[in-house]
């Protein structure tokens, strides 16, 4: 073997050694991601299953159509669910033209200024404020400087107020995504700004809209301390008639029921468990499809 | 009929008058893209401009409907005239709205709306408030049979614009500018993206347009810009280095950086 051979096949050795050890690598890096999913994945599951388990047998016409009582087996969830719905209901007629018409004037209107810049960094600090510190702050605004009481509506503006921020960034996220040629193609017709809101942005991104409004409402839904800290009633025989009438939700039911000692009742928190999260299931496969079937309607 | 076509294009439709063009950048020091040019556009023909990327071209294109003022705080200084009006484009008395409700433009990626073919031609009306569905109609027709397109689509158009080809695409921009009946018409390298066929499909037609309408066209192109078109200006590093007739241009350029520039030497 000539020596030009020799270095050739020597260099050609230590590069795949090389390779060799950098797939090693990927690999073990590939096993321990899909070991976390599923350990993570895994704990869900036991979860739902047991809570399933012990619920399931719960789950009968009766438990939909009563009101709490103190015999664990005729207490229902009628004020839960209706109070959840009649909640998220008025949350969702506040914060979503609120937070849609805040992202669009953020994305489309705002000049690029300190000042925006600053409610740009704390609407993305908003998102991450703990719930309770929104219970307490709604506690002293709406309940009391208001006078609106424990009811309904200030049940609404409290979750509005939480999933504002989530809208609004939801919201800036899905304009963005409209391609500037097109803003500009309408533009250069003559349009102005809200027409190419109006016939464009709007039409185009409302898909994305649509999926951070459904995932924002399904947060909602599940929230409990705020409505805990705002006054959501345990105990309740009667259904709200107005905004102004106490409630409570399904969270809060589930909670009180955990919280007495009684076996029967924690299988009722169960049952009520499931009910919530299939309501929040619903809820999240129902952005997926939208997500889905606007993904398909527009390419760019 | 040729001589007429060649006395009206000596009619002045715009012109650029001693204009510099500064962008204040998010940085505070503001970057001068245009220095002092001075060009005019004549009507009823094909101008060309032409030079190197960065030369501010396409900056200069889009002062002509006002798009720079879209984004970030421009600065102009000088005039764009419209004839026979004397209407100022840059004055600062005058909303950027209006300019664009006189001028259209094509863009160098073919961007049609992701609606129908009809929506598409009657938007630039719908924006204007005008409802009557008879008249409506008939500009469609119109815009689509002078951008060469109503043919191959009076079948289909409540078909979305996303089925048609790239140089449809580009056609049915043109019929959707052409629909406002512009007094000019702006075009940003408006073959770029297509394939040959397409582009001689296009300069083709921008022949048949020029006869009523007033053409201002960007091309990196410059077999094009000899090909389709009336005058060319060659721009670079911000200024205008040469303007005539652009078989005076290219056969015999009066400036050397023109001539190394289109004998390839640079660019």
């Amino acid at each position: 073997m000539s020596p030009k051979k020799k270095a050739a096949t020597a260099s050609n050795t230590t590069a795949q050694a090389i390779v060799k050890k950098l797939k090693r690598q990927d690999a073990i890096f590939s096993t321990l991601g899909l070991l976390v999913l599923l350990s993570a994945l895994l704990v869900l599951v036991v979860l739902i299953y047991d809570m399933a388990q012990t619920g399931w047998p719960r789950l009968n016409f009766d438990f939909f159509t009563s009101y709490p009582s103190r015999f664990a087996e005729r207490a229902g969830i009628l004020a839960g669910w209706v109070g959840s719905l009649l909640v998220v209901m008025t949350t969702a007629l506040l914060a979503i033209p609120l937070g849609i018409a805040a992202g669009i004037y953020l994305e489309e209107y705002s000049q690029k200024n300190w000042f925006t810049r600053v409610i740009e960094i704390n609407i993305l600090n908003l998102a991450g404020i703990p719930s309770i510190i929104y219970g307490i702050m709604a506690l002293s605004l709406f309940v009391y400087q208001l006078a609106l009481k424990q009811s309904v509506i200030t049940a609404g503006l409290t979750l509005a107020l939480l999933i504002l921020p989530i809208i609004i960034v939801a919201t800036r996220e899905a304009i963005k995504t409209v391609p500037s040629h097109i803003r500009e193609a309408s533009y250069s017709l003559g349009a102005t700004r809200w027409q190419t809101i109006r016939y464009h942005i709007l039409p185009y991104s409302f898909g994305g809209i649509m999926t951070g409004v459904v995932i924002a409402l399904s947060r909602a839904i599940g929230e409990t301390a705020p409505l805990l800290t705002v006054g959501a009633v345990t105990f309740i025989g009667f259904l709200p008639t107005s905004l102004m009438d106490s409630y409570t939700v399904l969270p809060i039911q589930m909670f009180n029921w955990l919280s007495r000692p009684q076996e029967e009742f924690h299988v009722n928190a169960a049952a009520a468990g499931l009910v919530l999260l299939s309501m929040t299931l619903l809820l999240n496969g129902l952005a997926i499809y939208i997500r889905y079937h606007f993904r398909k309607k527009y390419k760019w | 009929m040729r001589n007429d076509i060649l006395r009206n294009a000596k009619n002045i439709k715009a012109e650029v008058k001693n204009l510099t063009f500064t962008y204040n950048e998010k940085s505070l020091e503001s970057k001068k893209v245009l220095n002092s040019i001075n060009l005019p556009v004549y009507e009823n023909s094909v101008t060309a401009l032409i030079g190197p990327s960065g030369c501010g071209k396409t900056t200069l294109l889009r002062c002509f409907n006002r798009m720079h003022d879209l984004y970030s705080t421009v600065n102009y200084n000088g005039q764009i005239i419209l004839q026979p009006s004397g209407f100022d484009i840059l004055s600062k008395d005058v909303d950027p709205l209006e300019v664009r409700m006189k001028i259209g433009m094509v863009f160098q990626k073919p961007n049609p709306f992701p609606k129908s073919i009809y929506e598409n031609v009657a938007y630039g009306l719908k924006v204007r408030g005008i409802k009557k569905k008879s008249y409506i109609d008939e500009k469609v027709e119109e815009s689509l049979k002078s951008a060469g397109l109503w043919l191959e689509v009076n079948d289909r158009l409540n078909k979305s614009a996303s089925t048609l080809s790239g140089g449809q695409q580009q056609r049915l921009c043109i019929a959707r500018a052409l629909a406002t009946e512009p007094e000019l018409l702006l075009l940003d390298e408006p073959t770029s993206a297509l394939d040959p066929i397409s582009t001689a499909h296009i300069e083709e037609l921008l022949g048949e347009l020029k006869k009523t309408v007033t053409l201002l066209m960007v091309t990196h192109n410059l077999h094009q810009a000899g090909r389709a078109s009336d005058y060319t200006a060659f721009m670079y590093m911000g200024d205008l280095i040469e303007f005539g007739e652009s078989e005076q241009v290219f056969t015999n350029p009066k400036v050397e950086r023109t001539e190394n520039y289109i004998t390839g030497r640079f660019g």
